[in-house]
């Protein structure tokens, strides 16, 4: 047997017997090689951060000087006159996001509980596989379609039609999400249920859903902050409206429609109104996701043992 | 601490002549293709405290699982054999009657996010139950030993318990509907000795009144705590003998060897 503890013959995996100049020229490569690759990483990061607050520091800066009481209370005034304000779009997009809700939440929930609760193998299989493919139509498809099928046959926008097409796209996320948090809950809770002579029904709606609850909250305002910021879909469906909206069958302002308008007219008043919109529509959806994470924050500190 | 009762009414050898509160008759049960339970014939009398041993992986679980029919949940076992629950057949009956007069209390607390009355509530209030649910809660709590600890914060969430408090809270919530049967399944296998002395002590109390079948890992608290009990291993029913019989003069040879610790 070669001795390779007192220096006879070569260890199978050395090439040549290292030099310590080599060895430290290999250490050198290895940590330049990590920092490198850590640079890299961080700076991408620090990126994606600093589109975030750059978008928010130039709306604050632009929309800041634009917020007036004027903005939420009048209608648009007259290009040249000054005192208008906005306040027909956010009650549209209010309306909208009503009919959405009406539409997506129920449809979301109900099919949320059936893919975590019922069902057997292919039929769930299939029903989750078309909601992830719904999930990625294009939001200007869903609206050609909404137009097909709503304004098409009523002969003119309306709320209705904007609204059933922002609940289309409402539905997969919301099924997605409710499924992601039903399925969360530990099967012991039902067990216990069931052990207590509770049925199926019984046992979701009493015990697994109020589980539930707060992360399903969560994700449905997650969704309808998403929702909000839809344009496509509405360009012509509720189309747009220089004045109040009443009911549900007339075109509607809103507030994502009225930016794209604004921001591509001629006048300076008009810009200024863009970006005060966009603040509004950005503290809006702010206020959902923070929102989403102090309500899901506050259920995690509830539990103990 | 008194603790839980000898084993055994004074005179009782074997089930024989005891009125019986299952029957299980050749029963066998599939996961698929794997049999976990083979030929089991096992008869459980009322009003007494059986107790099934043996290693892990040997069906104890499955088997008291299929007394309530808690298996049907899981897809694709199969179950065949005969389970008679006063002479009715419990495959036959109604799975949500079923479930009212068999309890069952889980190894791990599985309390409701609801609060201390309302988990205890839940049982009577899914059945129908309108009468005096504050009286019916205390009871049951009382019996569980709880009581005492809980009555200033019955609208308190059941997570603020300790977990040996889950699960007395857990057994309160199964004892609410008053069941002829108990199935506890290593009820206090997650619990310290304290907590686990006073369950024993609180199946000694319902001894009178409720038939209890108890799956546990601990030979000891078995010797302490049952009337009868029953070795399984593989699937298989090795011996069923009053419980102080099978400790101390085992017939088989298998379950001597387990008893004295020489596997499982």
């Amino acid at each position: 047997m070669t001795d390779f503890y007192n220096g006879e013959g070569n260890h199978p995996l050395d090439k040549t017997v290292p030099s310590s100049i080599a060895m430290k020229l290999r250490m050198l490569w290895r940590k330049s090689l990590n920092l490198v690759m850590l640079s890299v990483t961080a700076a991408c990061a620090l990126v994606t951060v600093s589109v975030l607050v750059f978008i928010l520091g130039y709306l604050v800066w632009h929309g800041g000087s634009s917020l007036s009481w004027n903005f939420f209370t009048k209608l648009p005034a007259p290009v040249g006159e000054t005192g208008g304000g906005l306040a027909n779009a956010i009650v549209g997009s209010a309306k909208l996001l009503l009919i959405a809700s009406l539409i997506g939440i129920p449809i979301g929930l109900m099919g949320g509980v059936y893919l975590a609760e019922f069902g057997g193998r292919t039929f769930p299989f299939m029903v989750r596989y078309a909601t992830d493919l719904l999930n990625g139509v294009p939001s200007i498809i869903i609206g050609i379609f909404a137009y097909t099928v709503v304004v098409v046959p009523m002969h003119h926008f309306s709320t209705l039609a904007g609204g059933c097409a922002l609940g289309i796209i409402m539905i997969p996320i919301a099924v997605r999400s409710t499924e992601e948090f039903l399925r969360a809950v530990p099967r012991g809770m039902r067990e216990a249920a069931m052990a207590l002579g509770a049925s199926k029904w019984r046992t979701v709606l009493t015990v697994v859903v109020p589980a539930a609850f707060q992360g399903i909250l969560t994700g449905l305002m997650l969704d309808i902050a998403r929702v909000a910021g839809e344009t496509a879909p509405l360009l012509f469906t509720a189309f747009s409206n220089r004045y109040w909206s009443p009911g549900w069958n007339q075109p509607i302002a809103s507030l994502p429609v009225m930016i794209y308008t604004y921001a591509i007219s001629p006048y300076d008043e008009w810009h200024e109104q863009a970006w005060a919109a966009g603040l509004v529509l950005m503290g809006l959806v702010l206020l959902a996701n923070i929102g989403a994470r102090l309500v899901l924050s506050r259920r995690a500190s509830f539990s103990r043992s | 601490m008194r603790l839980a009762g000898a084993p055994g009414q004074p005179g009782e050898t074997s089930t024989a002549g005891l009125p019986l509160r299952f029957k299980i008759s050749n029963l066998n049960f599939f996961y698929g293709a794997k049999q976990a339970l083979c030929n089991i014939n096992l008869d459980v009398p009322v009003n007494r405290v059986t107790a099934l041993i043996g290693p892990s992986g040997c069906g104890k679980s499955t088997f008291l699982r299929n007394l309530n029919r808690m298996q049907e949940t899981i897809r694709g076992t199969r179950l065949e054999g005969e389970i008679l629950l006063d002479s009715q057949d419990v495959l036959q009956m109604d799975v949500v009657k079923l479930r009212r007069r068999v309890g069952m209390v889980f190894q791990r607390p599985n309390p409701f996010p609801k609060s201390i009355f309302e988990n205890v509530a839940y049982g009577l209030k899914i059945n129908g139950y309108s009468g005096r649910l504050k009286e019916h809660v205390e009871k049951s709590l009382r019996r569980a030993a709880l009581w005492d600890e809980v009555k200033d914060k019955l609208n308190q969430s059941a997570y603020a318990l300790s977990g040996g408090q889950q699960q007395r809270l857990c057994i309160a919530r199964a004892l609410a509907v008053d069941p002829e049967v108990l199935l506890l399944d290593e009820p206090c296998s997650a619990l310290d000795p304290v907590t686990t002395a006073k369950i024993e002590e609180l199946m000694f109390q319902l001894k009178g009144i409720c038939t209890m079948v108890i799956v546990t890992h601990n030979m000891q608290q078995a010797a302490r705590a049952s009337d009868f009990t029953a070795f399984l291993l593989d699937g298989k029913l090795i011996e069923h003998a009053v419980t102080s019989q099978l400790f101390t003069t085992p017939a088989d040879p298998r379950t001597e060897a387990y008893i004295t610790g020489r596997f499982g």
